[in-house]
Order: C-alpha cells, then structure tokens, then sequence
C-alpha cells in the first residue's frame, strides 16, 4: 500500500519539479523514485495485509510482482536520456505517467474485487493511451495512440459487461466470494456466469495482446516511440498476465472445465501467431512485437497448467522476459537513433563498432530465444515442467517446442547482422552512462539466473 | 573436486584469455589447454578401473526445490572421453598457430568455454544439468563457425544451429516427463532415470524424443544433412572441434541417457535404427568416393564412419558397446588429424580440389608418413588404431544380424577405396601448378602430428589401455539394460 501512495506522490511531485528549467535532475530523481518505491515495496513481504474494506490485499504475490515491475520500469528509465537534450520533450510527463500507470499496474496483482482490477487496468491503460502517442509530429505515433485508445476502450467495455454479469450471477464483486459462489453450486453456475467468464477472459486477453485479440499489437508497438513501446511490452504484459493467473485462481478455479477449452485455443492461437508473425517482419521493432505476442503465449501456458508451479513460472517468465526485452528495445532505441532505421540491417557491424550493445543485444536474444545460460532458458524450462505436470498436454508442449525453434529463427537475425554483415559505416554510437550501466546489469542479471535460477523460482 | 575444476578451468582460462590482446591469446589459450591435459591424467590418476560405476563425483543443490542437483561425476565411458576432449583441444589450439584470425582473444576464448560445455556434456550426472552443458557447447562453436568461418557460412551454420537446437528440444521435452515420472519429490538424477518403470508405449515415444536429438548431432542418415556443409564452411578449428568432440556428445548421449533409460523403447526400434546407420555407412562411403573437395571428403567418410559406431552401440552387446566406446577415441584422432593435414595442404595450395594437386609426396617425404598412417588409421588397417574399432563394432552387428553385419562390412572396403583414391590424387602423380613449390612439415605442425600418430599406433597396438578403463562401465551399464 505503501508503494501506491508514494508511486503517487512522487509522479505529482514529479510534475513540479518539471516546472524547473534544466531538465537534467529529472532522471535520476525518477530512478531515486523508484529505487525507494523498490525498497519499500519489499518491506511488506510475508506481511499479508488488506486495505479499504477487502478491497486490495498485499500478499508475497502481489509483493513479488510488483517488485518486478518496478524493477522493470527502473531499468527502462536510463534509456530516455536521449529526451533529455530534445527541447520540446516533456519529460517530466513521462516520468509521471510511467509512475501513475505503476500504480495501476500494482492495483492489478493485488486486487481482492472485481472493481480493483478494473480500475487498475484502467489507470494503466489511460497512461498508455497519451504515451503511445507523445511524438506528436509522427503520424505513426498518433495513430498507434488512437487506434490502441479505440480498441482499448471497446475491449474495456466488454471486460466491464463481463464483471456486471459475473456479478448479476453470484451478487458480489469480491474474487474469494465469488469462488466460494460457485462451490456452493457444484462449480459451472448458470449461462449468464458464463458468458460473462468469456467477456472477462476476452478484455484481458486484449490486454496482455493474447491472440486473436492481439491484432491492434503490431501496429502501436511499431507506432508508439520505443522507449514506451517497451514499458508497454513488459510491465503492462507481467501485470496483465499477473492478474489474469490471480483471477481465475482465486475466482473461476472451481469453473475450470468452463474456461480451460477457450484458454487452451487462445494460447495455442497467440503462440502459432507471434511466432509465425515474428518471421515475416522485416523490422526489428515489429518483429519484437510479435515475438512479445509469442511470450505472452509462453506466460499463458503455465497459466493453463493451473497448479502449485503457476504462479512462481509466470514470476520467473516475467523477469526473465522484461529484463530481456527492455535491453533488446533500448540497444534498438540506441541503434535506431543513429542510424534512423529499425530495420534488421541497422544492426549490421555493431559487433565491430560497439561490442558492448552487441554482446547485451545477444545474450538478451539468447534470452528470448530460451537458450541455456540465460534466464529464458529455464523461464521456458519452468513452464514446461508446469504444463507437463498433466501429461496429456504433452501436445501442447511439442507445438511449444517447435514454435520456440521458430523463434530461434528471428531472434538470430538480430544476432547475424551484428556479427557477421558487413556495415556502411562503423560509426561508434555514442551510449549514456546510465545506459551502459543498465545494459551491463541486465546482462548479468540474465546470465546469473541462467545459471542460478533458484535466486528468484523459489521465492513463491 | 577434480572434476569440478576440470569443469571450470577452461570456462575460467575462457575469461582470461578474453583480456588479451593481440596474438598473444593463442599462446595462453594453449597453455590453459595443456593445464586442463595435465588435470584429467590426474583425474585418471585417482580413478579405480575395477569400478563400474560413477567416480570422483561430486552433487550439490542447483535447484533445490525442484530436485534438480548440480551432480557430476565419471565413470570409465566419461573417463575416456573426457581425455579425448583434454588430448585433442591443446592440439587443436596448437593447429591454429599459423592462421591470424581477427579478434583471437575471444576466438580462443570461445573454444576453451566450448571445452567446459563438452566436458559438462561427459561428466553430467543429472539430465539438466546434461542438456544444459549440451547447449553451452553448442553457443561457441556456432559462433566461431559463423564468424570466421567460410563464405556461405551464414547461411550454413544457421541451419545446423536451428537443426540442433530442434533436435535438443525435443530432448529437453522427453527429460521433463521423465523427471515428472520419477517417484516423490522429483528428481532428474541419472539412476532415478534408469530406476523408472515405463511401459512400453511410453518408451516407445520417448526414444524418438531423445533420438532425434542425438542422431541430429550424431548425425545419422537421414538426419546428416547439415553436417557436410557445416564442416566445409567452418574454420579448419571448428571442424575438428566439431568432428573430433562434438560428434562424440551424441554417440555418449545415447550411451548414456538413450539406452538405459528406455531398454525396451530400444529394442522395439533398434532394428530401424541399425538399418538407418548402415544405410549411413553405404551413403556416406559412396559420396565420398564422388567427392572432389577434400574437407567434404573427409565430412562424408565421418558420417559413414560415425555410422557404424551407431550400429555397433545399439546391438546392445558388449563387443558392439566397447567398440562403440574405443571408435569414439579412434575417429576423434583420425579425422582431427586428417582435418589437419587438409587445412596444410590448403594454407600451401590454396586449394582443396583433388584434381588441382597432386605430386606433394615428392616435395614432402614428412607430411606422407603422417598423412599415410592418419588415413591407414582411419580405413582401419591391423595395427592401426581403426582397426581395433572397427572389428569389435562388425563383430557386435554380425551377433545382433549377420546379414546387417555383412553390409556393414562393406564400410572396410569403401573406406579404402575413398581414401586411397583421395591419397593417391593427392600425394602421387605429377605436379601440379598449385603443388609446385610445396614445402614439407614444420616444427609446429609436427607438434600436432606427432601426439596424434602415437594414440594410432597406441590404440592399435595395445587397445588395452583403453579397453579395460570403459569396460567396467559398459558392463555396468548392460547390466542395467538388461533388466
């Protein structure tokens, strides 16, 4: 609880200290933000408590993911250096926005009632909405923001209309009462409850961009500028996904029968899509859209699994996943910068010019690409073991499998054209120091919990 | 312990090396290379050869709450191929003194970190930790293909790493359900894998799981086809790595963790899989009579040689599983060896082409001696160190099915006619423009021959050494099969 308040006051803070001229102590005030906020957010750990009625509890769930979104954000932050020298960025916007969709994001893994959760997809998704168009002479960017405002409005009201008729069925809001709703009938309750299951399923399936409602994805992610875009690809999908597991454990266990079919089609669908839709990309960005469409499709299977396992492997799968992506979208935004293009061959000679970038670009590659030393592999590892658990989704597991040795295709593109393509020119590209400084962390941090990966999967 | 620094010492020497700039790399490379020699002879120092079962072992908690243990250890089959990965890399390292390659600290670097991926591969005693050391290995010598490697190397290596990595998956699938059928607390140690009681349905599928990603790195027919690209594109270094030790990690993989763990799974295909590998030797032998590049000569010869290798381990008799055992070390030497002298002729010719040389024996008394016994080495001739291979391998197929032992016999005479046909191209006839001036052996290339010709007539001669290290163990494991 103490983190939303103080996620809070700083983003208004924030705002404030915006009015300053020199707009150099908003990043590392922002990273001091969230370094306490990181802290503080720990200190509630085995230290169950519950707020406003039942509205919201903190538990280690909640503790856990928020500590990996904040950490997200945290290592995202360095990366908008370069809006620091731009003139008519707003900066100290941004930062608050990122700090008040945290809130939301927070709201989202800790809710305790149906209304929470929506209120916290909400404040989120409003946040999202504005960053997604802040480059405001790029036409792509003003149509990544309206076209992700549309959908997203369309898709709240269908999540909304699915929380009314869940709660026309059962007479409550609270997830735990709800549970108890349906045990008390002998599971599946009558076809309003379950209409009204599919609505929810389907408005937080367009959140965390589970296919088929994935198709506004490609086109915001390539849109929106990237420093967003990745926020938007981490922290938005650990906190969709998060409370997605929290919601049908706590409220829809006893109706599993009911929704295991459509969630089954939905990832094996999201997995087939990204994985297939990544190949095709001729731009790294979209290509890292799709391939945030597949990892969805991973978090989603251990969600399936739906036993002891679930909620450390999507844990794990988020970190590994957000660490992973946010150094792939930064060495983008770095290369993209200098070289004003996103495409594959933008890429070409950064082994040569800068072996830094290059080397965090491919081990976060690896990463993605769930290969051994790296946390993505036993983040893999760790969802199959969960799936495996009923050996009759052994099925899922090989289409997993294939899909996953798809991915290795793209993701070593990336990898190819620093190494081993020739480039026009070998101009250095000048890295900030806080930027380096994240690269090497998340670098570290991936290797580390590829070879330890204990540190973080037993926490749960 | 020993086994562990054996493990961790060239990952360590790895991330020196990486500091040095310059040339000055290959030197410690070496260096560190001879250190990890010297620690697997002390290894085989403290190792009881009457003891069937694992050794100088050493299990720690990797992952703790999910049973998964951090567990290695050797027995005679890891001993032997632990000491062909430590004789053969100071040697390969030593090979490349003469090639400047760009960036060498991280060029030797990688090799020396591949090192601890192989040798993972050999001392794993838990099925993670196995596969996970299956790709360590496999991340560096990708690199060092792609990057240094030849023109289409692009293109090639990036097959064999999707080839792989497909294949390893489905191993990786196969070793969770397995985990998640151990009793209890799950646990992916080997003797609780060799402890499980599947019915034969599930063994069934579980071979192919696990097979598949063996003969991909094996490879056996069908599943070669990325092998004879990816060793003419690679850099003489990789080549030799790959052929020489990597090979090795599919043959000691279905050793290892194929045979014992589903004996029945075996024996419902094993007769599929002896007429693919025999399909093997007659394929391979019979394109590398075609060829006309020396390096897919020799890419071929492997895939026929490393054929009845497969067809030997899976009569699952003794003969067949100790030949099996003794080849590996056999082919290793050979086509390291042979590799190497093509990668001399190539650096003095400029050419690979048979047809464009010959004559050099004139010119070269020095590299035919080392050239003749490398190649008698590998058509097996008595004496020779293919010899010993080669006879326990026919033997164990002529008990499994004379009929696929008398085809299988075929690879003696084929292999001569290649070889033999490759030799004479070569090394006799006129000169060529290309072998004009063609001079004999030097001092560092001699250093590399000279081991290699030892461990020919050494196997050759006195296979005993060997025999009597992996023969514990491989009764050890029939025991298992069997019961």
């Amino acid at each position: 609880m103490t983190s939303i308040i103080l996620l809070s006051v700083f983003g208004i803070a924030n705002l404030f200290i915006g009015f300053m001229k020199s707009k150099r102590i908003l990043l590392p005030l922002a990273i001091l933000f969230l370094i306490v906020v990181f802290g503080v957010n720990l200190l509630s750990w085995n230290d169950t408590q519950s707020y406003f009625n039942n509205m919201l509890t903190i538990d280690n769930y909640a503790v856990a993911f928020t500590g990996i979104m904040v950490l997200t954000t945290l290592l995202l932050v360095p990366f908008s250096q370069r809006y620091v020298n731009e003139k008519d960025s707003n900066l100290a916007e941004y930062y608050s926005l990122l700090l008040f969709s945290l809130v939301g994001a927070i709201m989202m893994v800790s809710y305790e009632n149906m209304l929470m959760l929506f209120v916290g997809i909400e404040i989120l998704s409003i946040a999202m909405y504005v960053v997604a168009g802040s480059n405001k002479k790029s036409l792509r960017s003003n149509e990544a923001a309206l076209k992700y405002f549309l959908m997203g409005a369309f898709f709240t009201g269908i999540l909304l209309f699915g929380i009314v008729m869940i709660y026309g069925a059962t007479g409550t809001f609270n997830i735990t009462e709800i549970g108890a709703a349906q045990i008390a009938t002998g599971g599946v309750m009558n076809s309003m409850f379950i209409l009204g299951l599919l609505l929810v399923v389907i408005g937080i399936s367009f959140k965390i961009s589970a296919a088929p409602f994935h198709f506004w994805t490609p086109d915001v992610y390539e849109g929106a500028p990237t420093f967003f875009t990745a926020f938007m690809s981490t922290v938005v999908k650990t906190a969709g996904v998060a409370a997605f597991f929290k919601l049908m454990a706590a409220a829809f266990a006893a109706s599993y029968a009911a929704w295991f079919p459509t969630m089954i089609a939905i990832t094996v669908l999201t997995l087939v899509v990204g994985n297939i839709g990544a190949v095709v990309q001729g731009s790294a960005k979209r290509m890292l859209a799709y391939s945030s469409i597949s990892h969805a499709g991973y978090l989603l299977m251990s969600l399936i699994a739906f036993n002891e396992s679930s909620a450390s492997s999507i844990l794990f799968y988020s970190l590994s996943y957000a660490t992973a992506s946010i150094a792939a979208f930064g060495v983008l935004m770095l290369v993209a910068d200098q070289k004003g293009s996103e495409k594959y061959e933008a890429f070409n000679g950064l082994g040569r010019t800068n072996p830094l970038l290059a080397f965090a670009m491919t081990v976060s590659m690896l990463s993605l690409a769930g290969i051994p030393l790296t946390a993505g592999f036993f983040a893999k590892f760790f969802v199959f073991s969960a799936v495996l658990q009923d050996s009759s989704l052994m099925w899922l597991v090989i289409i997993a499998v294939i899909l996953a040795a798809v991915g290795i295709y793209y993701y070593f593109r990336v990898v190819i054209a620093m190494y081993m393509q020739p480039a026009d020119n070998y101009e250095k590209i000048r890295v900030g120091s806080f930027a380096s400084f994240t690269l090497i962390f998340i670098t570290v941090l991936t290797i580390l919990l590829g070879i330890a990966p204990a540190l973080v999967s037993d926490i749960l | 312990m020993i086994t562990a620094i054996l493990l961790f010492w060239p990952a360590l020497a790895a991330l020196l090396v990486l500091l040095i700039k310059g040339q000055g790399a290959k030197k410690v490379a070496f260096g560190a290379a001879l250190v990890e020699f010297a620690l697997s002879l002390f290894a085989l120092s403290g190792f009881n050869t009457e003891n069937g079962g694992t050794q100088l072992a050493l299990n720690f908690p990797w992952i703790e709450s999910a049973g998964i243990s951090f567990s290695i250890g050797m027995d005679g089959i890891s001993l032997l191929m632990v000491l062909l990965t430590t004789f053969l890399v100071p040697l390969i390292v030593l090979s490349s003194f003469k090639h400047d390659y760009k960036n060498p600290n991280v060029f030797y670097a990688l090799i020396l970190f591949m090192q601890t991926g192989l040798i993972g591969v050999f001392v794993a005693m838990d099925a993670f930790l196995f596969y996970f050391m299956w790709e360590v290995a496999l991340i560096p010598i990708y690199f060092i293909a792609a990057v240094w490697g030849g023109e289409n190397r692009i293109r090639v290596t990036f097959k064999f790493f999707v080839y792989t990595i497909f294949g390893s998956l489905f191993m990786l699938a196969a070793f969770v359900y397995l985990y998640l059928q151990t009793p209890g607390t799950h646990t992916s140690n080997v003797n609780a894998f060799y402890q499980l009681a599947l019915n034969s349905g599930q063994q069934s599928w579980i071979f192919w799981f696990l097979f598949i990603a063996f003969a991909i790195k094996m490879p056996v027919f069908p599943f070669h086809t990325w092998q004879p690209d990816t060793y003419t594109e690679s850099p003489t270094q990789a080549t030799m790595l790959l052929s020489g030790i990597m090979l090795k990690m599919g043959i000691y993989g279905v050793i290892r963790w194929l045979l014992p763990v589903v004996p029945m799974g075996v024996s419902q295909w094993a007769d599929l899989v002896l007429i693919l590998s025999i399909i093997g030797i007659v394929y391979g032998s019979i394109i590398a009579i075609r060829q006309r590049d020396l390096k897919r000569l020799i890419a071929y010869s492997s895939i026929a040689h490393v054929g009845l290798i497969a067809a030997g381990i899976f009569t699952l008799n003794e003969q067949g599983l100790q030949g099996g055992v003794i080849q590996m070390l056999s082919h290793g030497i050979n086509v390291v060896g042979l590799f190497f002298i093509i990668d001399i002729i190539f650096r003095r010719t400029n050419t690979r082409e048979i047809t464009s040389l010959g004559g050099i024996t004139q010119n070269a008394k020095g590299l035919s001696i080392f050239f003749m016994i490398l190649l008698l080495g590998s058509v097996a001739l008595p004496l020779t160190n293919g010899f010993v291979g080669e006879f326990l391998l026919l033997a164990g197929v002529f008990q499994f099915n004379y009929i696929y032992g008398a085809v299988a016999g075929l690879t003696i005479i084929l292999g001569a006619v290649y070889m033999l046909r490759m030799f004479q191209g070569v090394m006799f006839g006129t000169k060529s423009e290309a072998t004009e001036s063609f001079t004999d052996l030097t001092l560092n290339e001699k250093a590399v021959l000279i081991p290699l010709v030892i461990m020919v007539f050494w196997i050759g001669l006195f296979p005993n050494t060997f025999l009597s290290i992996s023969e514990p163990a491989v009764m050890n494991l029939l025991t298992i099969i069997k019961r």
